[in-house]
């Protein structure tokens, strides 16, 4: 009796959960794939963020802090790399090139780093150029505190909108009940800033008393893809949830996305962090995970490359080793599949300059997808 | 003359008692440290309970091979894991990048992992025994 009582209070449950994101969520793995994945890049430990140069050839952060420049077919380890505070999920992590790269030869990374007084490391910004085979002109643009030896949580991808905007993300550090409500506080934010560094003097909290003025929105976990809608223009984020509870939110001035107020998941060891899942004044993601797929990097397909594919969203997954295809109607999600089923811990994802999508893939490498005839 | 040997005798044990409590709660307060390590650094992977994902992330709960391979999960933890491994006969074939984790805080986090969940050691990892590790 108690037994089926407890049953059909999971029922219950279960009803309730799945009546919070509707239409039919589940993921299908298709019989046949059109595409076939090349690996052109291979030996890459941790390649936890890559850039297509001009020229074609391409720069890839290795975690381990390794920059490495891949040009016909060749390996060169780029010199002069800043110094990363090596350390759970901190390393050497996303780089991004200025709009008018070929103008001003700009080039943004995102890493752990230990600078400041303090015992650990927290995420820095910076911007440097290449030259030759080193990187030159490094200048520090943001570097988060106070500095923490907690492993988790740094976020830190980067992307620039259309007015020219340089967005990045930092994750709450492990310090969920401290950080990530508390605009004083770095950690579990999506920060906006200009090209140099400077301020935007319409960020949303830069008149209040004591908050950090680079904020842009607050209550974020550990963003780790971002992206700019290739129609609307939009910052686009996913951020790693708990345990269930992955997001997809589209960056608002000002917003607060409620973590750990609100949320789908729970602790890792099954305990609930909070009976809330929405709030007044606290945003709601467009979609979310359970269970976790542990997201990471994402992109538009915008080319025609993929013609049944175009205007897909692509989203790495870490723990389950695949590649997810999301079908999108405006802001809503209403077809997912699984790609690369198996492939490994999916880093990140990009469309290249010549339209194919690169999907990098921890302990593996590089891929570039090709359409089968 | 006597008296003196009961004494020295007498000595020595009490010293032997006080060093084996202090090395018990030396112990203790390693796993307690290694508990939060764990948190911090392992759970996402290896799961609250190391239970790990079959054939994705080997499990440490009755682990056949951090049971009977003390070193080189050490060396694991302290340099990374990569390759094929056969845990449990299970088959894995992933990589574990290294943490940057001190050889304090490794020797606290063998402790709790080699105490935890039906794992059960009675020698203590200590950080000197890290230090000795090094790579393959």
């Amino acid at each position: 009796m108690k037994k089926s009582i407890l049953i059909s209070c999971f029922f219950v449950v279960m009803t309730f959960t799945s009546c919070a994101q509707k239409s039919d969520n589940s993921i299908k793995t298709p019989e046949q794939t059109i595409i076939s994945a090349e690996l052109i890049v291979n030996d890459l430990q941790i390649p936890w963020g890559m850039v297509f140069l001009p020229d074609g050839s391409m720069l890839i952060t290795e975690k381990s802090g390794e920059l490495i420049h891949y040009k016909d077919g060749e390996k060169t380890n780029i010199s002069n790399v800043p110094a990363v505070y090596y350390r759970g999920q901190g390393g050497l992590m996303d780089i991004e090139l200025h709009p008018n790269y070929e103008e001003n030869g700009w080039i943004y990374l995102s890493y752990s780093s230990e600078e400041g007084t303090d015992k650990g490391g927290h995420t820095a910004i910076s911007r440097a150029k290449l030259e030759g085979n080193s990187l030159t002109n490094i200048e520090v643009l943001y570097k988060a505190g106070p500095n923490t030896t907690r492993g988790q949580h740094f976020g830190s991808r980067l992307e620039f909108d259309d007015n020219g905007y340089l967005y990045f993300t930092i994750g709450e550090r492990g310090e969920r009940d401290v950080n990530p409500q508390d605009i004083t506080r770095d950690g579990g934010k999506v920060y906006r800033i200009n090209d140099d560094g400077s301020i935007p003097q319409d960020n949303p909290f830069v008149n209040e008393t004591g908050a950090k003025g680079a904020i842009y929105t607050y209550g974020n976990r550990n963003p780790q893809g971002m992206l700019k809608h290739p129609g609307t223009g939009a910052i686009w984020i996913h951020e790693h949830g708990p345990r269930g509870g992955d997001e997809i939110n589209i960056v608002k001035k000002g917003a607060n996305y409620g973590w750990p107020v609100i949320t789908y998941g729970i602790n890792y060891s099954g305990t609930p962090i909070t009976d809330k899942t929405e709030m007044e004044g606290m945003e709601q993601p467009i979609y979310y995970w359970v269970p976790s797929i542990a997201p990471s990097g994402m992109t538009f397909i915008t080319s025609d490359v993929y013609p049944d594919w175009k205007g897909d969203l692509l989203v790495g997954s870490l723990s389950f080793q695949y590649l997810e295809r999301m079908q999108l109607e405006g802001e809503k999600v209403t077809y997912r599949e699984k790609l690369l089923e198996d492939i490994g811990r999916v880093r990140n994802v990009r469309q290249g300059p010549d339209g194919y999508i690169y999907v990098a893939v921890e302990g593996k490498g590089i891929y570039k997808l090709v359409p089968k005839s | 003359m006597f008296i003196k040997i009961v004494l020295v005798v007498f000595s020595i044990g009490l010293t032997g008692i006080f060093l084996g409590l202090q090395q018990d709660s030396s112990f203790q307060e390693s796993k307690a440290r290694g508990a939060v390590i764990y948190q911090d650094f392992c759970v996402t992977c290896h799961l609250p309970a190391g239970e790990g994902v079959p054939y994705v992330y080997p499990p440490l709960a009755r682990s056949d091979y951090l049971l009977n391979n003390k070193t080189a999960s050490i060396r694991g933890i302290k340099f990374g894991q990569r390759g094929p491994m056969v845990v449990n006969g299970i088959s894995y074939d992933n990589t574990m990048m290294p943490l940057g984790l001190e050889d304090e805080e490794i020797a606290d986090v063998m402790n709790y992992i080699l105490t935890s969940w039906g794992n059960t050691t009675e020698k203590m990892v200590t950080p000197e025994e890290v230090a000795e590790v090094g790579p393959r």
